[in-house]
């Protein structure tokens, strides 16, 4: 199965469930960073890297001396990459998202193909070899994660086709496209709940967002029982009741989950109670969701 | 003011020349265009950039070079946009912020709006 860890708000704890369930997992596991803007897992996990891959996207360079200025390549592009000045054809390749329809439509062959510089992916394993890891790595200064997050889902069917593993993947915090790229190839959203009136807020976002995926959505709350919180607990788990969604575990506010998360530490190793809560949220997760949407394929979002 | 200069558009929050100047450039409301020659104004609506997701700054100066101004007084200009009005071979005048569409041409015919060559946003 391929589950993405993901949640509305930055800091709910996904790297942190991730990191923890990855290491308790029993079975074949390749364990994944999306969030390619700012990945973090591998500083919990330490993973032995044994391939680097740089990874380019496809834009459109103009051959001036062929261009008959006939506009078509302006007309299609709908992330204006291409613009024109009197007739004159500018090429602005930071934004355009690759859709190679540019390519298509010049009849003038005056189009060549270049590459913009998205990244790296970043192939290893991490846990004494039990488990096989990849991350990516935006370049500084570029502005798309969709086409970066593309190639690392086909960099983990590629490794999924050597040896099948379940896929546990770190998704990008928010609900804009990072996060419905990476969300859009799984079997389970487990969306990471901070029960404050932030985190709530954005949670329900995030659940509105991964709405029309049909996607089988379940919850765990972190940094649950927080002095003073119960309200926010409470309107979490409300949430769930009435939107139908299973919420798997709770994990408690405790301080050294704080301190284990500040050390780089695992919150898996933190106690036998800690390792019995991630292996019970593992277990749930392996239960079908007897109550989830049947899973469709997912259209198509918009600027990805 | 150069005398290759005949018309300048004014990033504004409305169609007059008492508004006052809107700041941003791409996402601006829309345009005072002011003729040089006669002093006449003219308006242009900027409201289907200012949804844009991206490439709002890139499709304002494609709006602008069709305007056939030779220079844009604004606040900020984006690094994208400028690259636009570069390659349209129209001038930019920025940190135009506050005060009127009107305050800001009288500034910019006395001189005190220089050209600007890198964005400043």
């Amino acid at each position: 199965m391929r589950i993405a860890v993901a949640s509305g708000k930055g800091g709910a704890g996904k790297t942190s469930v991730t990191a923890s369930l990855a290491s308790i997992w029993d079975t074949p596991l390749i364990v994944a960073d999306a969030d390619v803007e700012a990945p973090n897992l591998h500083l919990f996990l330490h993973p032995q890297i044994e391939e680097e891959r740089y990874c380019g996207l496809d834009v459109p360079r103009l051959e001036i001396t062929r261009c008959t200025q006939c506009g078509l390549c302006r007309d299609i592009c709908t992330y204006k990459a291409i613009a024109a000045f009197a007739g004159r054809i500018s090429i602005f390749p930071d934004m355009c998202h690759g859709c190679g329809g540019c390519f298509a439509v010049c009849s003038a062959g005056a189009l060549e193909r270049t590459q913009r510089e998205l990244g790296i992916l970043q192939r290893g394993t991490v846990l004494e070899g039990r488990v096989r890891f990849l991350m990516g790595r935006t370049r500084i200064g570029e502005a798309m994660t969709p086409p970066l997050l593309r190639q690392e889902h086909l960099f983990l069917q590629e490794m999924q086709a050597v040896l099948p593993a379940d896929i546990l993947l770190d998704a990008p915090p928010g609900v804009s496209c990072p996060a419905m790229t990476a969300a859009r190839d799984v079997d389970v959203i487990l969306l990471v709940a901070d029960p404050t009136p932030f985190g709530f807020h954005d949670f329900r976002l995030a659940h509105q967002a991964f709405l029309p995926m049909h996607k089988d959505v379940r919850v765990v709350i972190n940094r649950a029982g927080a002095a003073d919180n119960a309200a926010g607990d409470a309107a979490v788990r409300a949430y769930c009741r009435e939107h139908g969604l299973p919420l798997l575990a709770e994990l408690p506010f405790e301080r050294v989950a704080a301190e284990q998360y500040a050390l780089g530490g695992l919150l898996v190793h933190l106690s036998e109670q800690w390792q019995q809560r991630f292996e019970a949220l593992r277990d749930a997760l392996r239960q079908p969701n007897v109550g989830a949407t049947v899973a469709q394929r997912p259209q198509e979002a918009h600027h990805a | 003011m150069p005398d290759f200069i005949r018309k300048i558009a004014v990033s504004s929050e409305g169609p007059s020349l008492d508004d006052a100047v809107d700041p941003r450039f791409g996402r601006a409301g829309g345009f005072v265009v002011v003729d040089m020659t006669d002093m006449s104004v003219d308006y242009i609506d900027n409201g289907a950039s200012q949804t844009m997701a991206m490439g709002a700054g890139i499709e304002t100066a494609e709006r602008m070079a069709r305007a056939g101004v030779q220079a844009v007084l604004s606040g900020y200009v984006g690094p994208k946009a400028f690259a636009a009005l570069e390659a349209a071979g129209v001038r930019v005048c920025q940190n135009v912020d506050g005060g009127s569409v009107r305050d800001a041409v009288e500034r910019f015919c006395r001189g005190e709006l220089p050209f600007a060559d890198a964005p400043n946003r």
